[in-house]
């Protein structure tokens, strides 16, 4: 009963005829990329606005943010997936409209970026609320004591440094982000691991489709730790965490 | 007379020849199964009516009924009554790997026997024949699969269905899109709500999520096939003293006609957990199986 390895299956053709599985592989990797890239630009977006309203002196913006968090951060990363692609159109009769008579992938795409880039906002808030909070705050006082606005300090005061300090767990959610996105396969996006499945389920190598799943999967991830890692050299201003830190 | 001297002798031969292969040693999963004292069952979760859970987490099904026939030859012919059944869920993605690294023994779900599939594992007697065809719903009028061009389709990943469909697409020369749900009752719900004009999947696996709609009445289910598939339990190559025992269990299941009983319970009365019934009569492709038992695959 040992597992007899099948590495050709890689260069066979799939029953559809005039392609290869390998192609298969890599389309699957261009939309676990195209998904992750556009879910990543709405969690920084968002993440950053709701992190930082979190810190706001006003009550409306603390509980707003508040509410996101909590609303994005407790229910299951899958059923939000399936409520975004399932539910939500039910009680949006245009936009049903609209994936009913599009092409089925943007229905797919639109529901995945919005699923894992609203969710990761929720992670990334709670990063850059602790960003801030982790500053000393006389930093704030002296914001004000200059005469800058509110808006002022927070764009040359307080931001800059919080997100210098936070880089390293946003890595993290980075890679998370790109591992999370295998969860569109659930609405029927073929991202990679829908893909992986899909040769398995054709072929029966399953073994040999999810260890080329895993090792693009390393790879993306290692990538864009490289990146931030290369991101946190580059913007590092010398001294400064530990003169923040020496100001408590 | 000539007859009966023939027939005397066979009888007498096949006496000698069977007695020898008693006393053979055991190999293969019959051996695993004496030596570790428990054979197990793989089963679907969700394959009404062939192999799911009921309301008490408990597999049952028309195929779990066909495999504990099997499971009763094991014990009589190891001569263990007391042999551990153990059950183990499988999915349609990992039942063929688990079955050929030992975890499972026997799979015992909806699983269509392929020649492609024969060069991985084995398959007992076809027990079911299904047409891959299409559901809609009649309001909209479609009543054959041409009229599935430039429509969306649903249909399940990881399921025969999708190649199928594919081909037929350039053989009918049509354009149709595929959403792929995760499971049937995805692609059904899919359907159910209007985001796609029809489900394409097999005919009693699609009558199975038609009788759990509100209203079943709804739905129509296309004559036409894309395919017919045997549908079958699966267990291990090159496995010959396990599966000719599953082929002589069936065969007899079959010619004694206790098969009748066991179709009908599963698929012309209320089946548990919501007492639905299928109503899915015996169709000619699924009599002339049981008459003439064999394991041929699906191409």
């Amino acid at each position: 009963m040992n597992y007899n390895w099948n590495w050709g299956v890689f260069f066979q053709e799939t029953p559809d005829g005039g392609t290869f599985y390998w192609e298969m592989l890599v389309s699957g990797l261009g939309w676990t990329l195209a998904v992750s890239v556009v879910a990543w630009l709405i969690a920084m977006t968002v993440g950053a606005v709701v992190g930082t309203m979190r810190t706001l002196d006003g009550k409306a913006p603390v509980l707003f943010g508040h509410a996101w968090v909590e609303l994005f951060r407790n229910i299951p990363l899958l059923v939000q997936m399936f409520l975004w692609y399932f539910v939500i159109p039910e009680f949006v009769p245009p936009l049903k409209h609209w994936m009913v008579n599009t092409e089925p992938v943007f229905a797919q795409f639109l529901s995945a970026v919005l699923c894992l880039g609203l969710f990761t906002s929720a992670r990334i808030a709670e990063q850059v609320r602790a960003g801030i909070q982790s500053l000393p705050r006389g930093q704030r006082l002296a914001g004000s004591a200059l005469g800058l606005t509110t808006w002022q300090s927070y764009r040359h005061v307080l931001l800059p440094m919080a997100f210098r300090i936070i880089i390293p767990p946003l890595t993290s959610e980075t890679m998370n982000l790109i591992k999370n996105s295998s969860i569109a396969l659930t609405i029927g996006l073929a991202e990679l691991t829908f893909r992986a499945r899909e040769l398995g389920e054709y072929t029966f190598s399953f073994f040999e489709a999810f260890t080329a799943a895993t090792l693009v999967y390393v790879v993306i991830a290692m990538s864009a730790n490289r990146v931030m890692a290369h991101v946190e050299r580059r913007v590092a201003v010398p001294g400064l965490i530990a003169a923040g830190g020496g100001g408590h | 007379m000539h007859r009966y001297t023939r027939l005397a002798a066979a009888v007498i031969i096949s006496g000698v020849m069977a007695a020898p292969a008693l006393a053979q040693e055991l190999t293969g999963t019959l051996r695993k199964i004496r030596d570790t004292g428990s054979i197990t069952i793989g089963h679907r979760e969700a394959s009404i009516p062939f192999s799911y859970l009921d309301d008490k987490q408990q597999p049952i099904g028309y195929a779990m009924d066909l495999c504990m026939k099997v499971v009763d030859a094991v014990k009589a012919e190891l001569k263990m009554p007391n042999l551990k059944v153990a059950l183990q869920a499988v999915t349609s993605a990992n039942r063929i790997p688990l079955l050929q690294n030992g975890t499972i023994d026997l799979e015992c779900g909806s699983t269509t026997n392929s020649v492609e599939r024969q060069k991985t594992v084995a398959f007992g007697p076809t027990y079911f024949v299904i047409n891959v065809t299409a559901a809609a719903k009649k309001s909209s009028g479609m009543k054959s699969l041409t009229d599935l061009g430039g429509k969306t389709i649903s249909t399940t990943s990881g399921t025969t269905a999708v190649p199928l469909l594919k081909k037929y697409e350039r053989t009918a020369n049509i354009d149709v899109k595929e959403i792929y749900g995760k499971d049937h009752a995805e692609s059904m719900q899919l359907l159910a709500t209007d985001r796609v004009a029809a489900f394409v999947m097999d005919d009693i696996l699609l009558a199975g999520q038609i009788a759990n709609q509100p209203n079943p009445g709804d739905y129509v289910i296309f004559p036409e096939s894309l395919r017919t598939e045997p549908y079958s339990m699966m267990l291990r190559r090159e496995d010959p003293q396990f599966k000719s025992l599953v082929d002589r269990t069936m065969a007899a299941v079959y010619k004694s006609g206790e098969i009748n009983k066991i179709y009908a319970k599963w698929f012309t009365s209320p089946i548990p957990p919501r007492n639905v019934n299928l109503n899915f009569q015996m169709t000619p492709a699924i009599m002339e199986a049981f008459k003439n038992p064999n394991d041929r695959g699906v191409q």
